[in-house]
């Protein structure tokens, strides 16, 4: 059975993630930890994209303003001497979920590339904010004081502990995915964006549930965020620029739209091939984009959709 | 007589210079099949847009089953009782046939901000979807990809989809267009069948479709409804003769 080729993969991929940490270690190669780290971290803001790109068919070209708001509610509250991770992370959900309710109600009624510009327009607003907050390093940047601390609980400092959290979230949000687009509501964005007439006609205001969808991305997005800004123990506005977007927007497109496990996969190749030619030479570009139109070109339905059973749900 | 379950009043749309719908009044009784001739160009088109609430009118009323639907979007027209299907066949094509007719009975279902369980096991959508089809003779091509039936079978599932919404007024866009003639018998059957339990509204090419199936014919040129009446009555019509059906088409 096809999907269950799929399924395979799902399942043997996660296993691979989970045995990261004691590999790295008996290579005594901690680098890999933070690698990977970092590439769930990114498939987790690939993933919540997935929701409203693949599945609501919403081109948000903005989805680094979740990451950074997300980040910038961990900073911020850290540089006032904040540190308790459940308040942090709480803030850096609830604004970017406040964030995506007052950016989707503008955009959504928008369509085709006026969604787009206005996704985009409010991401690069909250770049030059964030240039401008010199109180918080300004365009520079600044270093975090300490990760997020859950006392009694987990200790972010311990690397492998760190590692082990982002990828229970990562699980999380896919099945969390998983469960929203095979539900009623996801079913609703989906034939949304399958045919929006057709769905119209048969009684369906896709408004509302495409706001909730960009709602549920957003928290997903400002979750990222929070443990981005955790991982690089540094905030920086750069978390929100346009090209960051794009970079996420890759992932899902490269993996496979439409998929929930394929931006995982985009995401992996994407930073891993960035590391591996970045090793070798530093014009690295030159080799990536090719590589990259290639994919996109050869393989319409991403890297997942070469898998038997591995195309876009409906 | 009872008050007309759809009842348009001085309905009239204009595009820059053109009036499509030049201040149309035209009732449909509950029960009745009605359809609507006319030749290209006259507006067909956008007087179904109107009803199904696409399109806005410039002036008129439109009222359904005792409310003024005017102001209403087509989502809000549907959950009141308004099921059409589109000239050119309208179906979500990724998903498969019975996952089309859920949807449609989903949307009649209350919200559908429901996030955990899966829609596909809710056997409250799948059963009367499944009827459907049943009904529509698509029962063996529930689990088909949509896109991947047969034209005149995804005219079937457009009506499957409309029929499942359980609505008052059935409004169907050239139902046999593009069908070859066998396909197109087997439509005219199926609404031969549905007739009478069903009121339906039929914008129609097709001559022969539309003197087998009307209770009442209206007659649209140039956005004007020139005669309403019999299908009998609408042949002897001198006007219409003049107008629309033209000397070879006098049998």
């Amino acid at each position: 059975m096809a999907s269950r080729a799929r399924a395979i993969a799902i399942v043997l991929g996660l296993l691979a993630l989970a045995a990261v940490p004691p590999i790295a270690a008996a290579l005594n190669q901690p680098f890999y930890l933070d690698l990977f780290r970092r590439i769930m971290i990114f498939a987790i803001a690939a993933v919540s994209l997935d929701l409203i790109l693949g599945y609501g068919g919403m081109v948000s070209f903005g989805h680094a303003a979740y990451l950074g708001v997300g980040a910038y509610a961990v900073g911020v509250l850290g540089y006032h001497g904040i540190h308790n991770g459940y308040l942090q992370w709480a803030v850096a959900i609830g604004a970017s979920m406040l964030l995506a309710l007052g950016i989707g109600a503008v955009s959504i009624r928008a369509s085709g590339v006026y969604f787009i510009m206005i996704t985009l327009a409010f991401t690069q607003m909250l770049y030059y904010l964030g240039i401008s907050l010199a109180a918080y390093g300004g365009d520079d940047g600044m270093r975090l004081a300490s990760r997020s601390q859950f006392p009694g609980l987990l200790d972010l400092r311990n690397a492998t502990v760190f590692y082990y959290v982002v990828f229970a979230i990562l699980v999380a949000c896919l099945v969390l995915g998983h469960r929203i687009v095979n539900a009623r509501f996801g079913m609703v964005i989906r034939a949304a964006r399958s045919n929006e007439p057709r769905a119209r006609a048969i009684g369906f205001s896709p408004y509302p549930y495409r706001l909730g969808a960009f709602v549920i991305a957003g928290a997903m997005g400002g979750v990222a965020g929070a443990l981005l800004v955790n991982h690089t123990q540094y905030l920086t506005p750069e978390f929100m620029h346009w090209t960051r977007s794009g970079e996420i927007m890759f992932m899902v497109i490269l993996g496979g739209m439409g998929t929930l496990a394929g931006p995982v996969l985009g995401a992996a190749v994407l930073l891993l091939l960035e590391d591996v030619l970045s090793a070798w030479t530093t014009h690295w570009q030159i080799i990536l984009g090719p590589f990259l139109l290639l994919a996109v070109l050869f393989a319409k339905r991403g890297l997942f959709g070469l898998l038997p059973g591995g195309g876009r749900d409906g | 007589m009872a008050e007309p379950l759809l009842e348009i009043r001085g309905l009239t749309k204009r595009f820059g210079a053109l009036t499509a719908t030049d201040r149309i009044d035209l009732d449909v009784r509950d029960g009745e099949t009605h359809a609507i001739i006319g030749p290209n160009g006259a507006g067909k088109t956008t007087l179904i847009g109107q009803l199904a609430g696409d399109l806005r009118p410039d002036a008129g009323t439109i009222r359904f089953a005792g409310h003024d639907v005017t102001g209403l979007g087509a989502p809000a027209r549907a959950r009141s009782g308004l099921a059409r299907s589109f000239q050119i066949t309208s179906i979500f094509r990724e998903f498969s046939a019975l996952d089309n007719v859920a949807l449609a009975v989903q949307a009649h279902a209350g919200h559908s901000f429901r996030f955990w369980r899966p829609a596909r096991r809710e056997v409250a959508l799948r059963d009367p979807a499944r009827a459907m089809l049943e009904r529509v003779g698509l029962g063996g091509r529930a689990d088909v990809l949509a896109a991947n039936l047969a034209h005149g079978e995804q005219r079937q599932l457009e009506i499957a989809m409309a029929l499942a919404t359980r609505p008052r007024l059935l409004l169907l866009d050239e139902p046999v267009a593009g069908m070859g003639a066998d396909e197109s018998q087997r439509m005219i059957r199926f609404l031969a069948d549905l007739k009478g339990r069903q009121t339906i509204v039929l914008v129609e090419h097709d001559m022969d479709a539309v003197f087998t199936l009307a209770d009442r014919v209206s007659v649209l040129v140039y956005g004007r409804i020139i005669a309403t009446g019999t299908p009998e009555a609408i042949r002897e019509n001198a006007e219409v003769r003049r107008a629309y059906l033209g000397e070879d088409a006098l049998v």
